[in-house]
């Protein structure tokens, strides 16, 4: 009976079953890790080509690495397997039934069959019971063109249809589930993909089934919105339209729709993204699948921000006249610029920069430059202390970078978060954080303000002092992250921001050098800022930060690049100020000229993410009006001040940018610091953070709202509908509204 | 025993007496016959809950008698003796018991640190099914006691049993004895005074007959939604929390010790070959006296109705069916009824099956096809929704089932729902989906003349029918209705519609 062996397939929807009935112990847990356990390989037969997969691997993998096709519903690659849908029946030799590919390990030996009657037939009928409840309202479907019901049902269903049954056909009705995803219940067809992905990587255990039989319906268990980030994933993982984007809802087809691959800049994992448009706008934005980063997820601001493009942006130079701002050439706003360069008797380091969250590496290299060759060190970053040094120190890469690599969160058992709120600062990180400790047995520590995580936690305390307990050996968790193989420490970017920071890397610097052997190898680098602004890492890459002198002077230009997180009283009164940028926020209005820059989707331009990877992003549409490419403002600036800039091509600037630092054009890879390099950058930290003393000020959420973080995610209707429903849990006034607009007309 | 064995051999004396006159050297084998078990032989003594069901009264009708000595015999001489018993699992599926506890021993399981279960299923809930709430009522103690012998052969740490929630007063009777053999020391540490520390737990189900599958019965116990799993893994790998599990019916748990303490040969000489044994019948319908008996296997049908129930309501020539093993297997027509023996293979012959020995008895006043629309419905209400075929394929089946009852359809819908039960058979997780196909399989295949006769009954009263059920004379004439709804449609054998309409209008 070779069927009773344990099989990993099992052992992965063990770990499913005993993870939800929460009955498992955490060394239970740890048995069932199937993700990383590299097993021997099998060899089977499908349709008479031989195939050789990993032993473990799902029957349809193997029909799939055969180069066979097989039809399915339910099963997606990342989730548990459900096994319900019945689409993906396959024959096997000796087995009188029809075996769903998907729930059946390959076994070594056997013979499969993709392409028989019985296949065929089998197939048939469950297509034929799919479409027997499904509602025939393609043509106002959203998913249309891209469904997997449509499509499969054109590839192995049956012509006409036999169900003419005057009961009708099922109807169920709508759950709200908030401002971002439409249901259409009646088109579900069950497969339960999102209650999967709800339950093991959002964390949304509320998403299930209720009822029996075809009075089953999806929703949450009582009736309240979804509350998770990554929500809007459902909406690609539903098969059919009964979860759509309400956002996007009867926008566009995906016919219609110029598919450009890029990168978000909503924070700083720098997901990997398609922008959708159509003519000159953005219609959607969906995952690209990229397991080192994003795997397949991106959070809902990523998502659903695109439609913060549209309002608020700066679509031509402005200059301020009085109380106002006044359209202007590019011509004189650029000589107004020089004029007020002159006229404001602004020299050396009273030349400041300020570099803003969506600020992309080409333009900071070459406001650094200009403002470098203008006699300048006074480069600034916008936020707290952005006006000083890093408390880490920007000489060794190790010391602001991301070092474990985000899929090497998988590989820790233990992880120490200091200050930050990963499920806000990097949505996408944070899944994997929660697929670790529901399928291995990973402990997680907490120091800092209590969150919500989706995966429970030690709480240490809230502060520096509980830190210094810590790395003194005290307390609860200090034995389980002793006791850890490859333990693992997340540094919040709020933390340099703190007026305790300077103490925690000091002390964590140390404790890291006490604890090399296990936090610092030559293959594990276990100390890890996370970053949370697109732009940061590559500031720092570049040494986009003041020097002691040019910190302590009062600046008389002020260059505001994408800068609106600024406190506006930080600006002196009689400065003259520049603002670069995209949308009219916060920055704008402190300006006396405005020059309008290309939002992320309108340029290609290049990002380096939390753990130093770089990336490019692609122009999917042109900038709105005047507005141009951000590099290219500083260049034509650099022309008018009388300095003029090195590079007229972006390939040059490029080359600039190798000059600075060649991983700032090696794409999509991660560079390691090596372990004595990093050792040494820890040491500088110690030095630079000096003895300091602690203020015992508790650490807070760096992020309060985590819809809207930036002048895109503030200007977007949705996200401040989201910041409704979610974040402060109003009505978010949708509901009753779109209720009545579907009745009449469905 | 032996007595038993001399009245059968008896049988075969005159064809010997024949043999001597002749010079003819093949022998015919002596016909033997089945049934008539005698009250000596009989495993549930108190099924009818004539005598005190408490373990004083249990001890008195032998159980718990030795019972130290079989835990003592060790695992594989009670799996051994339940194999060589030839019992089959009696909760249906028919699966040998000896094999199935077996796979819970796999070499080296000794090393398994987890712990392992005997999950008894207890939520009897097949409609026509009786049996195995006589025993929890009347022998609970044979019930404990069994869980502590296979318990022991699988080498269980603790037995859960899982009733169904209607079933009160079973529920107390059954906590009674289990409270009762603990105080007695019968299970719970050093068990029997065996040095086998074994539990028994007795959990409440909610009232599904889904729970009833032994992949949902365990994720119902996790207390989770009660849906089947995927098999592979199978319990006894990953089974109850995560444990190897055996899962088993209360008939065969509760048959265990007695097996075991009469021995194997004395249960295997009882019905046919890969048959053996006795088997508790649930006889309800048209019959004169419905009963739960128990009887030899192999017992012709017919004899089990003439001489247990008081024969058939108004004679045996008035019976019309009868559905053999519980509402989940193909109904068989009078004819088959009168040769078929009540056994797994007889009846798998007979394209139908023993189930749960609960036979369901309909005379020729019962509606045929109303029965086995309520069997649908049933089904229907049944199904967990897990996976497509069972969900949508019941609704659909009863939604036509319902038309069928007043012949409100076409012929060849009648092709076109035994597609679709072709459709939902063995594409499903569980084996609802082939339970809710097999009735009406067996419908249309021996009284499809019946649904036929009420199809061309209705259009003869009101006209031509479209697929699916809608009058011909409701479309409206201007709208452009596809050909393809079957409305221009002749039908064979319109003509006789009349005539047989007027013998089948209820």
């Amino acid at each position: 009976m070779l069927s009773i062996k344990c099989l990993p397939v099992s052992a992965q929807r063990l770990a499913k079953v005993a993870s939800s009935s929460g009955l498992a112990s955490s060394a239970g847990r740890r048995n069932f890790s199937s993700t990383h356990i590299r097993q021997a390989d099998i060899t089977l037969t499908v349709d008479g080509k031989e195939v050789t997969v990993p032993q473990g691997s799902a029957l349809i993998q193997a029909c799939e690495a055969a180069g066979a096709t097989i039809p399915r519903f339910c099963y997606h690659d990342r989730l548990a397997i459900a096994g319900n849908c019945r689409m993906c029946l396959v024959e096997v030799e000796k087995s009188p039934k029809p075996v769903a590919s998907c729930a059946m390990p390959a076994m070594p030996g056997s013979k499969v069959f993709t392409n028989t009657p019985l296949v065929h037939e089998a197939r048939e009928g469950v297509m034929e019971f799919l479409l027997a409840n499904h509602p025939l309202d393609c043509p106002i479907c959203d998913q249309g063109g891209e469904c997997d019901l449509q499509d499969q049902s054109m590839r192995y269903g049956s012509d006409r249809t036999r169900f003419h049954e005057i009961t009708g056909k099922r109807a169920v009705e709508d759950k709200d589930l908030g401002p971002l995803v439409k249901t259409v219940m009646t088109r579900c067809i069950q497969c339960t993909r999102c209650v999967r992905f709800a339950n093991e990587v959002a964390g949304v255990e509320e998403l299930g089934t209720t009822g029996r039989g075809n009075d089953l319906q999806i929703g949450m268990y009582v009736e309240k919105t979804m509350d998770s980030e990554l929500s809007g994933n459902v909406i690609d993982l539903c098969p059919v339209g009964a979860l759509t984007s309400k956002p996007y809802a009867f926008h566009a087809r995906p016919w219609e729709l110029k598919n450009t691959e890029s990168v978000d800049v909503m924070d700083a994992v720098g997901s990997n993204i398609r922008v959708d448009s159509r003519g000159i706008q953005v219609m959607r934005i969906q995952p690209r699948t990229n397991d080192d980063v994003n795997e397949e997820w991106i959070n809902d601001k990523t998502r659903f921000a695109y439609d913060g493009l549209k309002f608020q942006r700066l679509t031509t130079p402005l200059m301020k006249q009085g109380d106002r701002f006044v359209p202007a050439s590019w011509e004189d706003s650029l000589k107004a610029i020089a004029d007020g360069l002159s006229s404001s008797g602004a020299k050396g380091n009273e030349i400041k920069a300020v570099a803003g969250h969506l600020a992309d590496t080409e333009s900071l290299v070459a406001l650094k430059d200009l403002v470098n060759r203008l006699g300048s060190d006074n480069l600034a970053l916008d936020q707290v202390n952005g006006d000083k040094l890093p408390v880490h120190g920007v000489d060794v890469r190790s010391n602001y970078l991301f070092n474990s690599k985000i899929p090497g969160v998988e590989e820790a058992d233990a992880i120490l978060l200091i200050g930050t709120n990963p499920r806000h600062e990097a949505a996408v990180l944070n899944s994997r954080i929660r697929k670790s400790w529901l399928h291995t047995g990973l402990e997680v520590g907490l120091v800092g303000e209590r969150a919500d995580t989706t995966y429970g936690y030690d709480y240490i305390g809230p502060d520096m002092k509980s830190l210094a307990n810590f790395v003194a050996g005290k307390g609860a968790f200090v034995d389980k992250f002793k006791a850890a193989k490859k333990p693992m420490i997340i540094v919040g970017s709020g933390v340099n921001e703190h007026p305790d920071g300077a103490a925690v890397f000091n002390s964590l610097s140390k404790y890291v050098e006490a604890n090399k052997a296990k936090l610092l190898t030559p293959d594990w680098n276990g100390l890890n800022i996370l970053q949370r602004v697109a732009s940061r890492p590559a500031a720092y890459d570049i040494g986009f930060v003041p020097s002691k002198k040019a910190s302590a002077t009062k600046p008389k230009f002020i260059y505001l690049l994408n800068a609106d997180e600024l406190d506006p009283k930080s600006i002196p009164k009689d400065a003259f100020v520049v603002y670069q940028g995209h949308h009219g926020d916060l920055g704008a209005q402190l300006a006396d000229v405005c020059l309008p820059a290309a939002a992320y989707t309108e340029k290609g331009t290049t990002w380096v993410n939390t753990e130093g990877r770089t990336q490019l992003g692609r122009a999917a549409v042109p900038p709105p009006g005047a507005s141009r490419e951000d590099w290219k403002i500083i260049r034509a600036l650099s022309e008018i001040v009388g300095t003029p800039l090195p590079y007229d091509d972006v390939l040059s600037l490029r080359d600039r940018m190798w000059e600075i630092s060649p991983s700032l054009v090696r794409y999509d890879v991660t560079e390691r610091t090596s372990a004595e390099i990093a050792s040494l950058g820890l040491k500088t930290a110690a030095v630079l953070s000096g003895s300091t003393k602690i203020s015992g000020a508790p650490f807070v959420k760096a992020i309060a709202n985590f819809y809207q973080t930036d002048p895109i995610s503030r200007a977007s209707v949705t996200m401040a509908q989201c910041t409704r429903a979610f974040t402060r849990g109003e009505n978010y006034g949708l509901s009753e509204s779109q209720k009545a607009s579907e009745a009449a007309f469905a | 025993m032996l007595k038993a064995g001399s009245s059968r051999a008896v049988i075969a004396g005159p064809i010997r007496a024949g043999l001597r006159r002749s010079f003819a050297t093949v022998q015919d084998p002596p016909v033997r016959r089945y049934g008539g078990l005698k009250d000596q032989d009989r495993i549930f003594t108190n099924a009818h809950s004539r005598h005190d069901f408490s373990l004083k009264g249990a001890k008195s009708r032998g159980d718990w008698h030795r019972t130290k000595d079989i835990i003592l015999k060790g695992d594989s001489w009670i799996i051994n003796t339940i194999k060589a018993s030839g019992l089959r699992g009696r909760g249906g599926a028919g699966f040998p018991s000896g094999l199935k506890w077996s796979f819970m021993n796999k070499p080296g399981w000794e090393k398994d640190p987890r712990p392992r279960y005997l999950v008894v299923n207890a939520d009897e809930g097949e409609p026509g099914t009786c049996k195995d709430r006589e025993i929890l009522r009347g022998d609970p103690h044979k019930l404990v006691e069994g869980c502590l012998v296979a318990g022991r052969s699988m080498n269980a740490t603790a037995a859960y049993i899982y009733i169904r929630g209607e079933f009160y007063q079973e529920a107390s009777h059954l906590q009674q004895a289990i409270d009762e053999a603990y105080k007695d020391g019968l299970i719970g540490k050093d068990a029997c005074g065996s040095g086998y520390t074994f539990d028994v737990y007795l959990h409440r189900g909610a009232g599904a007959y889904i729970c009833g599958e032994e992949t949902a019965l365990i994720e119902s116990l996790e207390g989770k939604q009660g849906k089947p799993r995927l098999k592979p893994p199978f319990p006894a790998d990953v089974g109850l929390f995560g444990c190897p599990t055996t899962v088993a019916n209360v008939e065969t748990v509760a048959v265990a010790p007695t097996i075991c303490r009469r021995g194997a040969p004395w249960f295997a000489g009882f019905g046919r070959e890969r048959n053996q044994g006795t088997k508790l019948f649930c006889i309800s319908g048209h019959v004169n006296n419905p009963c739960v008996v128990e009887e030899e296997m192999s017992i012709p049908l017919k004899e089990l109705i003439e001489k247990h129930c008081g024969g058939v309501r108004g004679g045996w020539d008035n019976l019309l069916g009868i559905i053999p093993g519980g509402s989940s297997v193909p109904v068989i027509p009078i004819k088959v009824c009168e040769e078929v023996l009540m056994d797994y293979d007889s009846l798998k012959d007979a394209q139908s099956g023993l189930g749960t020995g609960a036979v369901i008895v309909m005379d020729k006043s019962t509606d045929i096809v109303a029965a086995i629309a309520r069997f649908a419905h049933f089904y229907k209400h049944e199904s967990c929704g897990q996976c497509t075929p069972c969900r949508e394929g019941t609704t659909w089946m009863m939604n036509m089932m319902d038309r069928f009852v007043e012949g409100r359809g076409h012929r060849r819908e009648i092709d076109m729902l035994l597609e679709l039960t072709k459709q939902v058979e063995g594409r499903t997780i569980c084996a609802l989906g082939d339970a809710a196909a097999w009735p009406i399989q067996g419908l249309m295949r021996h009284f499809r003349p019946e649904v036929e006769a009420r199809i061309d009954a209705f259009r003869a009263r009101e006209g031509p029918v479209l697929f699916g059920g809608r009058l011909g004379r409701d479309v409206e004439v201007g709208l452009a209705v596809p050909d393809n709804l079957g409305g221009s449609l002749g039908e064979v054998g319109v003509g006789a519609g009349e005539e047989v309409g007027k013998v089948v209008e209820p």
